[in-house]
């Protein structure tokens, strides 16, 4: 695992690095998320304050306080997939994870979520898996998916 | 040494998911295999556009495309196709109307009808390699405008151009640039606006993924032009294809002396960072984008001082999205007469347009301004499939509103898209059919801007909620012809009130269907019935009598609403249904409706 202190020394100590170096340390820790911990380090080689790194994770959604699952999941809801059945997707990973949305899985695999637009409107609908993007999903595909990530763990 | 044959294979994200990395190193080693020479170059290429039908290989100098290419094809293209010059007939690419095949790209409608200026390299070259584009006069502009002209000619060109931000606004390039030109100050700065977000469009991220070096050219012209030393590229975390292709060529162009010190020996200076968006739409707004680079929360604020006078860290910013700056470096090198040649009077040059929705040819396309929206949707999109009804045209996202089968033959531009209630937004267009519920897309779009709001004015923050809240009731069967006038005044309220163009457009969506499809809404509310079928409380499930009694709905029900001998029709009990559609969904032969005109067959 990366050490925060790693990722921080690259980075010259000005707040316009702030967005940039949680993104970097969020998606190096398995989890994803910024702990409290996390935020004091983060605000102390900044120099700004606590309440302002919180102030700027809870305002993107891409950030986050609350651990989460090794695979973060996100299902596009817009438009272009809603209307290519965006809903029998989600249904499906609802129906085979037993979560919601926000909520991750007993075995801290997968956090679900819905999100908005990612750009791949011509191949909806389409869900993203941590840095993958998969489209043209119907929930048969979305259960092999889930099933091949399952089988990645053992 | 010249290259004999080019075989391009599309790189664009929807077909490297389908194995174009694969494809491209078959191709090779097939080639080597079979010893055909060393002058037979493969590269991967940004879109090709057409992305339901990769993924594609188009192969130089005939030009011929092939679709739906597989790894087990490649053997037989590179035997027959290569070695022997014979087109593999059955790969060709054939046209979604009369399966006719065609041997060259340019003879497709798909590409006949379109002018390419943004998407010039698109799918032409390969993205990671500088020495393409600059094989395409790429850089070449950039030399013309250092060595040979001032900054003030080189904004006069862009204001002469006539060239209008093609991220929604349309407000003129030349004229945002003369005034971050005239600001006074030691330090400017020119930013690459890549947040794009609106649910539909694409065009961005097809033009950072297949043609990079576009942007970073022109974002130098832009530099030199107002007098700036550094530039942003401000990118969605979510487009890491993009981020990628974007640090190599920005690696690439500092390598080759475009970007750094001193460019061409002209004594001009010009950098250009990349910074992540983390998720929030808002941040597409100027002032919301700045403040994220700074490092804060993505709020936009009040306008002015504009950004041309006080922006990123307080100094002169001059701002263009993705799709404005692939087109300068053209424009320098054909002149501003050339790109005002092209287009209407008051919209000079070409869009992009992301087709999407119901319509046979979903992909990017680039047509001039003043194409008529049925040239766009029956002659280059292919039509409506399933011969189904147009319905309406939604172009311009959540900010936009929807165009009428009855307007389908005005000409699209920036001032007629606003006189029919829509907007050119960042070009987005989705196509919907008589199964698509016009309410219930309203609907939809007005949860994307709640869901995005910034919160940070009263207008948009609450007002947008409370329409949100009526939209739920009449969709769920409980509004009143009150609701309707509620929905028009407190939309105008926020158009007028909100603090920026997210609240100012929010309400676009809602006022337009409105306008457009006001007997609709009177279904919902004095019927209490949804024409299209859609609104589940509005709805009945009926079987038609086409059903052939297969029994595998009753199965599906999870109430056992459904009664029915094996191949007799079967029927629903609509007290004990649930209206959840399984079975419309389990039945093979389309034989379960909710269309009103069906209900009499119950």
């Amino acid at each position: 695992m990366i050490l925060l202190n790693e990722i921080l020394s690259k980075y010259p100590k000005e707040q316009e690095y702030l967005i940039e170096i949680l993104l970097e340390y969020q998606t190096s820790k398995k989890n994803h998320y910024i702990s409290s911990e996390d935020v004091a380090s983060i605000s102390k080689y900044l120099g700004v304050p606590e309440s302002q790194v919180c102030s700027v994770i809870s305002f993107y959604s891409l950030l986050s306080m609350k651990p989460k699952g090794k695979y973060v999941i996100q299902v596009c809801h817009d438009v272009p997939c809603f209307v290519n059945d965006s809903t029998s997707i989600y249904d499906k990973l609802v129906e085979i994870l037993e979560i919601n949305d926000g909520e991750t899985t007993k075995d801290n695999l997968f956090t679900l979520e819905i999100t908005e637009c990612l750009g791949r409107c011509n191949e909806a609908p389409a869900m993203r898996v941590n840095n993958l993007v998969y489209v043209s999903l119907t929930p048969a595909k979305v259960e092999k998916i889930i099933n091949d990530l399952r089988g990645e763990k053992k | 040494m010249l290259d004999r044959m080019h075989i391009l294979i599309c790189g664009g994200a929807e077909c490297k998911e389908s194995n174009s990395v694969e494809l491209r190193d078959l191709f090779k080693s097939e080639i080597e295999r079979l010893n055909l020479g060393d002058d037979i170059q493969t590269a991967l290429t940004g879109c090709f556009g057409l992305c339901a039908l990769g993924p594609h290989v188009l192969i130089y100098p005939e030009e011929t495309l092939y679709s739906g290419v597989k790894l087990e094809d490649v053997r037989e293209i590179v035997e027959q196709h290569i070695a022997k010059g014979k087109p593999v007939d059955r790969l060709l690419f054939k046209g979604e109307f009369d399966r006719k095949k065609f041997r060259n790209r340019s003879e497709l409608t798909f590409f006949a009808k379109q002018t390419r200026i943004a998407l010039r390299n698109c799918g032409v070259i390969n993205p990671l390699d500088v020495n393409e584009y600059i094989a395409r006069h790429g850089y070449e502009a950039l030399g013309k405008v250092l060595t040979t002209m001032t900054p003030e000619e080189t904004v006069q060109v862009m204001l002469d151009s006539g060239l209008r931000g093609r991220g929604g606004g349309g407000f003129p390039t030349g004229r945002k640039w003369q005034f971050c030109a005239n600001s006074v100050s030691d330090k400017k700065y020119v930013i690459c606006n890549a947040d794009e977000g609106d649910p539909g469009a694409f065009m961005d991220r097809a033009v950072l993924e297949g043609d990079p070096h576009s942007v970073l050219e022109a974002m130098t012209i832009n530099g030199y032009a107002i007098g700036a030393d550094t530039g942003y590229i401000y990118i969605r975390a979510e487009y890491p294809l993009a981020v990628q292709r974007l640090e190599l060529a920005i690696g690439e162009a500092r390598e080759l002396g475009m970007l750094g010190k001193n460019i061409f020996d002209s004594g001009f200076d010009f950098n250009i960072e990349l910074r992540l968006g983390a998720g929030a739409f808002v941040c597409g707004e100027e002032t919301a984008l700045i403040a994220s680079i700074e490092g804060e929360r993505g709020m936009p604020r009040n306008k002015p001082p504009y950004p041309a006078v006080k922006g990123l860290f307080g100094k002169p910013t001059n701002v263009n999205n993705v799709e404005t700056y692939a087109n300068i470096p053209v424009v320098y090198l054909k002149g501003a007469d050339w790109f005002k040649s092209i287009g209407t009077e008051k919209s000079s040059g070409t869009k992009v347009f992301a087709l999407g929705g119901k319509i046979a040819n979903t992909g990017l396309l680039e047509v001039p301004m003043g194409t008529t929206l049925r040239e766009v949707i029956y002659e280059i999109g292919g039509g409506i499939p399933n011969k189904r009804e147009f319905k309406a045209a939604q172009t311009g996202g959540p900010s936009g509103g929807c165009i009428t089968a009855e307007s389908l033959d005005t000409p699209i531009d920036f001032d007629n898209l606003i006189a029919l209630g829509s907007m050119m937004g960042s070009g987005g267009m989705i196509v919907m059919d008589e199964d698509n519920c016009m309410v219930d897309v309203a609907r939809f779009y007005l949860e994307f801007t709640v869901e995005e709001s910034c919160g940070k004015c009263t207008p948009c923050r609450e007002g947008t909620k409370r329409m949100l809240d009526i939209l739920n009731r009449i969709c769920e069967g409980e509004g009143t012809m009150e609701d309707l006038d509620v929905l028009e005044s407190l939309g105008k309220m926020i158009k007028d009130s909100s603090l920026c163009g997210l609240g100012q457009t929010a309400p676009n969506p809602v006022l337009s269907t409105l306008k457009h499809f006001r007997k609709e809404y009177e279904a919902h509310v004095i019927d209490k019935v949804c024409p299209a079928g859609v609104c589940s409380n509005l709805t009945k499930y009926v079987v038609l009598d086409n059903c052939i009694g297969c029994t595998k709905c009753a199965r599906n029900c999870p109430v056992g609403a459904i009664e029915g001998k094996v191949k007799e029709k079967h029927f629903i009990d609509l007290d004990l249904c649930i209206r959840c559609g399984a079975c419309k969904t389990a039945c093979p032969v389309n034989a379960i409706s909710t269309k009103p005109e069906s209900w009499g067959a119950m």
